[in-house]
């Protein structure tokens, strides 16, 4: 019998949510809580369980495909290779670390914690589809639809400017949802001109040939809206705002698991569609990407505000994401994959550790801090192992992405790397002085009797602390699938990795 | 079972042997390879979770793990040292690290004579050190933790010189640096420490740049970045590429071994615990960047501009680190200078090339007794005064820690180079080499031991001789049993180091991994040379004794001072440099861009948005409902597809 298992797992969280959405509201019970974590966990163990039966060979598995709307040509298709999948994982594998992490976090908000774990599972839920669908109108669907849950998180749980927050949230997101609609809208125009009528399969679309101008034109509406989402400079200024008025849970959904739509679908889409124009807008956005990466760390070193510092040095990693993709080589594109999970991880832990920490306190100033390793020495132990893999510390995760970001930098062009280095320096100073105006001195007023983390918090923390430095040594579980999907979008695209300048044979001569 | 390890030889463009790295099969060796690291690792992992559980023996672990990577170093060393010159090589690949396209790193060790050198340093000097932090941190209620990063650091050092590859120096390289990270800023309560802490690491990140690119470049000119691979490639590469990847080398180098210019952090770093200046900051860490260039001989070797370039910064660096220790009155930042200033010979020597690499290493070792020695010492010296480093609040304290003293003075004799002593003879070998390739930089190596004699001269008499002029209230007494013996054995290492030199043992043992140097004939005779250099630390002791032996030290450091206190007192004013420079501007141009992108960027899209929102009159409207209805219909409208999906989907 063919399972169609992705469906089954982003149904699973769906119904989770609708479970919660239907069941009596009784305050201060736990139960909603607690089927959310059920959903959430049932979730991970069915993506554990189709990671682990992912044939490293290659190629879309679990594949589902379903003609839905004849007429367009979409079709419910579903499927995933290395970069899908490991994205899906993040997804599974954040949620319920969230959720832990937030359990009290919602129980004040508008919709209360039923709510706010609804929300979330929707969430979840509408991601998978995302990184799994391969319909171009599908993924589109999906896209749109993630708004509306992180809409809620955001406006319904949060700091005194939540609403602001969410409606700039909302319009950025559906201005470039919308550039990408008329691209969307031109595939179809284009693919009905073929003879096999209009499509929008990816593995259908790849094949066709647009014409210079008119696939130009396509890519451009798509990397807009992709570049808001990443997001790259100069379309970020959103993600500082909302993180700054996000619950940490929520800011770790939408840095950690939504933003990779955005270089998802650089990959996906922009090189796989459209090669030519791929290649032809390379050196603007490797700029691009590269200021992104100094501006965001800029920006971080200048923040007061930890969120938003966060959001910077976000910035600024994905501009690094940016760079590995559009160096257009191996090793900046596997670099680029792995950079989207392990970028989960660390920003993920950031987000909750300094969470734990701002609620203990009732300020989000780094300036309201001082001497906090004195007083709550875990909390503070645990916040530097996170900054240090923000910082791509050797021998922690992120390290080897960022490392294979930059050798395909070189490899592109040594200016590229010589111009994104620099930011390895800046990361250092934004991560180890915030620890040292937090964490070190003497203990400030309003730290006083801060409480170390409980149980609860090092359990949500841990998973990720032990994921990160497992896969800073042993990165590949994780490259074996992401490799041979690489090599795929290098065939799509046309590339191949220049040989080096000096070989054996030229030793021999 | 050894594989067919040999010493494969090319030609160099200088018409010299370049050896490759061709290591065979660990074989029986692989065991206590993986323990030496494993064990200090361990002990840091058990430390740093098992949390207050462990404070009861967490000293003797730590002092334990490390002990027994001694063991495993000398079981490494004795078997490697059985075996003839061509087989004393050996790799041992652990796992695949990372791979990607036609780059793939594995995650190995490679031992082989040079390392054999390191292992035995970094696990016997520390295994020392880490006896004597009993004692010294016996009172610091975060003991069990000092000792988990010192294992942590050892690990990460280990690493680093028996990584066989770029990318595999790269992690204990940083692992290093995190160690020391933690380490200086240990006291973090104390915002100097912590200050002092970030700016080490970030200052070293600065050098990491040229660690990366130069994987960058390593990686993309021979498309691989293991030694061995990289090694059998390098003589068919153009000069010019040579260049560049020993100068972003040379780069991080800097920035590891606080050699001019990325040498304002090391003098700060003595905000950590004494043990770690000794160990971290002295003895092992911050050579690093020595075992760097060495170990990337196969890289020097093409390039005569970028070993001329290392040679430069090593003398500069040397003459820096000179002054500045004549200039200080903290006993640990004359220490600290005087680090500086020895390591600016080892890197002049490493630029030496082939005549030079078992020099600069010889000088490493004996720097690492003697160095050690004298730090520990200074630590037994502030653990009787109080924890006052201030060199004026010393004098006549040869009475009260007569032990302390008797040590220090070998470690002193050993750094001025007093005839028969360890220093005299692997600086003796530098600048003889060094006047013999390049008399300019020679002459300043001379110099420069002239400088030692007189700064550490002026250490001793302020601390040990003089009057006293203690503290009220301060007690000097000799250091417990725990600190002085570690004293006692690297005093006798600060004696005997010399030894290595036997036979021109050091130079034999090594030359699989450097090369063997044609005979040079120096300018003079070897033995006028050295008596030259003898001569010319003879007149900087003179000097000290005459300046101030023979008169009253004040208690106060005078204020009017000449220009050269004032600098050398200032760092040379590298600080003041870095402020004015970089830091200042980088202050107000990361203001100016909060502005630019708060009005600017961000204003570019809510100014539109709002000009929008105005024409249509309903401002008002969105800002109350209007979005979040959109949002609603939204939802509905993604409801509805999905319904339609799920219903097409079953029929």
């Amino acid at each position: 019998m063919n399972v169609p298992w992705l469906t089954l797992l982003l149904l699973l969280p769906i119904i989770g949510s609708l479970v919660l959405t239907i069941m009596p509201a009784r305050p201060g019970s736990a139960l909603p809580k607690q089927i959310a974590i059920a959903f959430s966990v049932l979730t991970l163990a069915l993506g554990v369980a189709l990671a682990v039966g992912y044939d490293a060979g290659g190629g879309y598995q679990f594949t589902e495909n379903t003609t839905w709307i004849k007429l367009f040509g979409a079709h419910y298709s579903l499927g995933v290779d290395g970069m899908g999948l490991t994205l899906v994982l993040l997804t599974v594998i954040l949620t319920p670390v969230v959720m832990v992490a937030s359990w009290n976090d919602g129980d004040t908000g508008r919709w209360g914690a039923k709510g706010f774990f609804a929300w979330i599972l929707a969430l979840e839920g509408l991601s998978v589809g995302v990184f799994a669908a391969t319909d171009v109108f599908l993924f589109y669907v999906f896209f749109e639809a993630t708004l509306i849950p992180v809409y809620f998180l955001v406006a319904g749980y949060g700091g005194p400017n939540r609403v602001r927050a969410a409606v700039k949230f909302l319009l950025f997101s559906l201005a470039g949802g919308l550039v990408m609609l008329a691209s969307v809208i031109g595939l179809y125009v284009e693919s009905a001109k073929t003879s096999g009528g209009p499509t929008y399969l990816i593995s259908e679309l790849a094949d066709l040939d647009f014409g210079t101008s008119v696939g130009r034109w396509m890519f451009v509406g798509f990397f807009i809206a992709f570049a808001i989402k990443a997001p790259m400079f100069p379309v970020h200024t959103w993600l500082p705002d909302t993180t700054e008025s996000a619950t940490p849970g929520t800011s770790v959904l939408l840095v950690s698991v939504l933003d990779k739509i955005g270089t998802f679908g650089m990959i996906r889409f922009c090189l796989e569609l459209f090669p030519e124009a791929s290649r032809w807008a390379t050196p603007a956005i490797v700029v691009l990407a590269i200021i992104s990466i100094l501006y965001g760390a800029i920006m971080a070193i200048g923040s007061n505000n930890i969120p938003r510092l966060i959001a910077y040095t976000s910035v600024s990693h994905f501009g690094f994401i940016v760079l590995g993709i559009f160096v257009m080589n191996s090793q900046g594109l596997s670099g680029a994959n792995l950079y989207m999970f392990n970028h989960g991880l660390s920003t993920a832990a950031l987000f909750l550790i300094t969470g734990f920490m701002i609620s203990r306190r009732g300020s989000a100033l780094i300036s309201d801090y001082g001497g906090v390793e004195k007083v709550a020495p875990v909390l503070a132990g645990l916040f530097l192992v996170a900054g240090l893999s923000s910082l791509s510390l050797p021998g922690l995760a992120p390290f080897v992405s960022e490392l294979l970001v930059i050798v395909g930098a070189f490899v592109y062009t040594p200016w590229a790397a010589a111009f994104a280095v620099p930011a390895t320096v800046l990361a250092a100073i934004y991560i180890l002085w915030m620890y040292q105006r937090t964490m070190t001195g003497p203990v400030r007023e309003g730290v006083i009797g801060m409480r170390d983390l409980n149980v609860r918090e090092v359990s949500a923390l841990a998973p990720l602390l032990l994921l990160i430095i497992v896969l800073g040594f042993f990165p590949k579980p994780l490259l074996d699938v992401i490799n041979p999907s690489v090599e795929h979008t290098m065939s799509e695209v046309g590339l191949s990795d220049p040989q080096p300048n000096v070989t054996e044979a030229e030793v021999a001569k | 079972m050894i594989s067919t390890a040999t010493t494969v030889l090319t030609e160099a463009a200088h018409g010299g042997h370049v050896p490759v790295v061709d290591p065979g099969s660990a074989g029986s060796l692989a065991l206590p390879l993986v323990l030496v690291i494993a064990l200090p690792a361990l002990g840091a992992t058990v430390l740093l979770l098992g949390g207050r559980r462990t404070d009861r023996f967490g000293h003797l672990l730590g002092t334990a793990t490390v002990a027994g990577s001694f063991i495993c170093s000398l079981v490494l060393f004795f078997a490697i040292l059985g075996r003839d010159a061509a087989h004393r090589q050996v790799s041992l690949d652990l796992w695949t690290w990372f791979s990607s396209g036609r780059w793939t790193v594995e995650l190995g060790l490679l031992y082989d004579p040079l390392s054999a050198l390191f292992l035995l340093l970094i696990t016997g000097v520390g295994s020392l050190i880490h006896v004597y932090s009993i004692g010294y941190m016996a009172h610091d209620e975060r003991r069990r933790r000092f000792f988990a990063y010192l294992n942590l650091f050892v690990a990460a050092m280990l690493m680093l010189v028996l990584a066989s590859d770029y990318v595999g120096v790269f992690l204990g390289w940083e692992g290093v640096g995190l160690a020391s990270y933690l380490l200086i800023g240990f006291w973090q309560y104390k915002p100097s420490a912590a200050a002092a802490a970030k700016k080490a690491f970030v200052i070293n990140r600065v050098g990491d740049i040229g660690l990366a690119l130069g994987i960058g470049l390593i990686f993309t000119t021979f498309g691989t970045t293991s030694f061995s691979k990289v090694s059998q490639l390098t003589s068919a590469a153009s000069a010019g590429v040579m260049t560049a990847i020993g100068l972003l080398l040379l780069l991080a180098a800097c920035g590891k071994s606080a050699q001019f210019p990325l040498q304002t952090w090391l003098l700060d770093a003595m905000e950590g615990p004494t043990p770690v200046s000794a160990l971290i900051h002295a003895a092992t860490m911050v050579t690093a960047g020595v075992y760097l260039i060495v170990r990337s001989q196969f890289i020097f070797e093409y390039t005569a501009d970028a070993r001329l370039a290392v040679s430069i910064i090593g003398t500069i660096t040397l003459l820096m680190g000179a002054w500045i220790g004549c200039a200080k009155d903290d006993i640990k930042k004359v220490l600290a200078g005087s680090t500086m200033s020895q390591i600016g010979y080892m890197v002049l020597a490493s630029g030496l090339g082939v005549a030079g690499y078992a020099f600069a290493i010889f000088h490493l070792l004996t720097h690492g007794f003697f160095k050690a020695n004298m730090f520990l010492g200074a630590g037994s010296v502030m653990h009787g005064m109080d924890d006052d480093v201030n060199m004026r609040h010393y004098g006549a304290l040869r009475k009260a820690m007569p032990v302390t003293f008797l040590t220090f003075t070998m470690g002193y004799l050993a750094i001025i180079g007093f005839p028969g002593f360890a220093g005299f003879w692997s600086k003796d070998k530098i600048i003889e080499t060094a006047l013999a390739q390049n008399p300019a930089l020679g002459i300043c190596a001379l110099i420069g031991a002239g400088v030692t004699g007189f700064y550490m001269t002026r250490l001793m008499l302020l601390t040990f001789f003089t009057e006293k002029r203690w503290e009220p209230g301060v007690h000097p007494h000799e250091s417990p049993k725990v600190m002085t013996v570690p004293l006692i054995v690297l005093a006798a290492l600060s004696v005997l180091g010399g030894l290595l030199l036997l036979n021109d043992w050091i130079v034999t043992f090594l030359a699989p991994v450097t090369g063997a140097a044609p005979h040079e004939e120096p300018p003079l005779p070897a033995i006028v040379i050295s008596l030259l250099a003898v001569l010319v630390v003879a007149v900087g002791v003179a000097l000290a004794w005459f300046l101030i032996g023979k008169r009253d030290v004040p208690r106060e450091a005078p204020a009017k001072v000449s220009v050269f206190t004032a600098a050398g007192r200032n760092d040379l004013y590298g600080d003041a440099f870095n402020d004015l420079v970089i830091v200042e501007p980088g202050k107000s141009f990361t203001g100016g861009l909060a502005t630019f992108d708060r009005s600017t960027v961000d204003g570019g899209f809510t100014g539109t948005a709002s000009a929008l929102a105005g024409l249509s009159g309903r401002l008002r409207l969105a800002q109350n409902g209007f979005v979040r209805s959109y949002a609603l219909s939204l939802l509905a409208g993604a409801a509805l597809v999905l319904l339609a999906l799920v219903v097409v989907n079953l029929g």
